[in-house]
Order: C-alpha cells, then sequence, then structure tokens
C-alpha cells in the first residue's frame, strides 16, 4: 500500500465514521430540528471525505472532474433540502419548542 | 485496502441500520425524509467506497443520479407534508 492509497484509506474511514455519528445521532436525538443539524454531517463533510479518498485512489482526470462535480452539486443542494424539511418542521409544529434557545418567529406564528 | 474496505463496510453497515430505525419509528414524517436523506448518503459513501476499493468508474455516475434523487426526493417531500397538514387544519 503506497502512502496516497493510505491517505485514501484514512479518508474513507473518516467519511464512514461521519455516517456513523449521523446515524447514532438519528436515534438519540429528540426532535426533527436536532437531527437534521446531525444529519448534515453525512451529506456534506463525510460525503466529501469520502470523494476524496475515492479521488486519490483514481487519480485520472475525467473520473475526478465527476467527482468534484458529485461534491459542488451536494454542497449546493444540501442547504436548500435542509431549509425546505425545516421549514416544513416548524410550520407543521412538529418541533419541541421547549428546546428551542430563540424563536424569532413565534410573534409572526400565533396569528397565523 | 481489503481491511480498509471491511472496516468502513462495518461502519457503514452500523450507520445505515441506525437510520432505519429512525426511518421505521419516527413520529413524524419529517423524521422518516431526514432518516432516509441519511441513509442515501450512506448509499453513497458506500457506492464511491466500492469504487475506490476497485478502482472501478463504472459506479461514479451512479453517484450523481444518487445525489440528485436525495435533494428531489427531499424537496418533493417536505413539500407534501406542509401542503397534507395544512389542509387538515384547513378541514377541522
Amino acid at each position: 500500500m503506497s502512502a496516497i492509497d493510505a491517505a485514501a484509506s484514512v479518508f474513507l474511514i473518516a467519511g464512514a465514521t461521519f455516517s456513523l455519528a449521523a446515524g447514532i445521532a438519528l436515534t438519540r436525538f429528540p426532535d426533527v430540528l436536532s437531527r437534521m443539524h446531525a444529519a448534515t454531517k453525512p451529506q456534506v463533510l463525510g460525503m466529501l471525505l469520502v470523494l476524496l479518498g475515492c479521488a486519490l485512489r483514481f487519480r485520472s482526470t475525467v473520473d475526478i472532474t465527476t467527482l468534484v462535480l458529485i461534491g459542488i452539486f451536494q454542497l449546493t443542494t444540501a442547504p436548500v433540502a435542509a431549509h425546505m424539511v425545516g421549514r416544513a418542521a416548524y410550520r407543521s409544529g412538529v418541533y419541541r419548542a421547549d428546546l428551542l434557545v430563540a424563536d424569532e418567529l413565534a410573534d409572526r406564528r400565533a396569528d397565523r | 485496502m481489503t481491511a480498509v474496505s471491511i472496516t468502513v463496510t462495518v461502519i457503514l453497515a452500523t450507520a445505515a441500520l441506525l437510520a432505519v430505525v429512525r426511518a421505521v419509528r419516527g413520529p413524524s414524517i419529517l423524521d422518516r425524509v431526514v432518516a432516509t436523506d441519511v441513509l442515501l448518503a450512506v448509499i453513497v459513501a458506500a457506492v464511491a467506497t466500492e469504487a475506490a476499493y476497485s478502482r472501478d468508474n463504472t459506479a461514479l455516475p451512479v453517484l450523481v443520479v444518487l445525489s440528485v434523487l436525495g435533494f428531489v426526493s427531499s424537496v418533493s417531500v417536505a413539500r407534501f407534508a406542509v401542503r397534507s397538514r395544512s389542509r387538515r387544519d384547513d378541514g377541522s
């Protein structure tokens, strides 16, 4: 195993560990908004680490271009999807209000 | 590299199992959406690890499709959840 393969192994294992952390958090965190916080880790940072490890294994221009494309697409779509899910959770009231530190939309929500 | 792939497989299998547990137990549909997104991220990581292990680039377009699928599914289900909840509020 060369040095580049060893680095790729470290990145792959680190990315998988982020997925495991999200899985543990999904079963232990109390409501939708805190679970969303944990679920972002494998979607963004974990996936970037895995793609980096993948790129270190392939080392060809076409494959690395595809991997960079996947990374950029994931970075642009993950905030939009998280915003939509969080907005749906807030508007349908499935979060736990006693766990919120600040609720700046509370007065607007009351007259709805 | 074989030991690395086995390690990653065990870690990802545990993560996928925990995500499936939340998708089954989740009290609201949004919990299930979040759990399914995590499950899809785990699947992407597994496919990428398999591609990196075998140095086989035929699986890379699958990764593109999977990342698009996760975005479209979570956005559409979130829209559906808001609409169905507000309609129920109007009816009652």
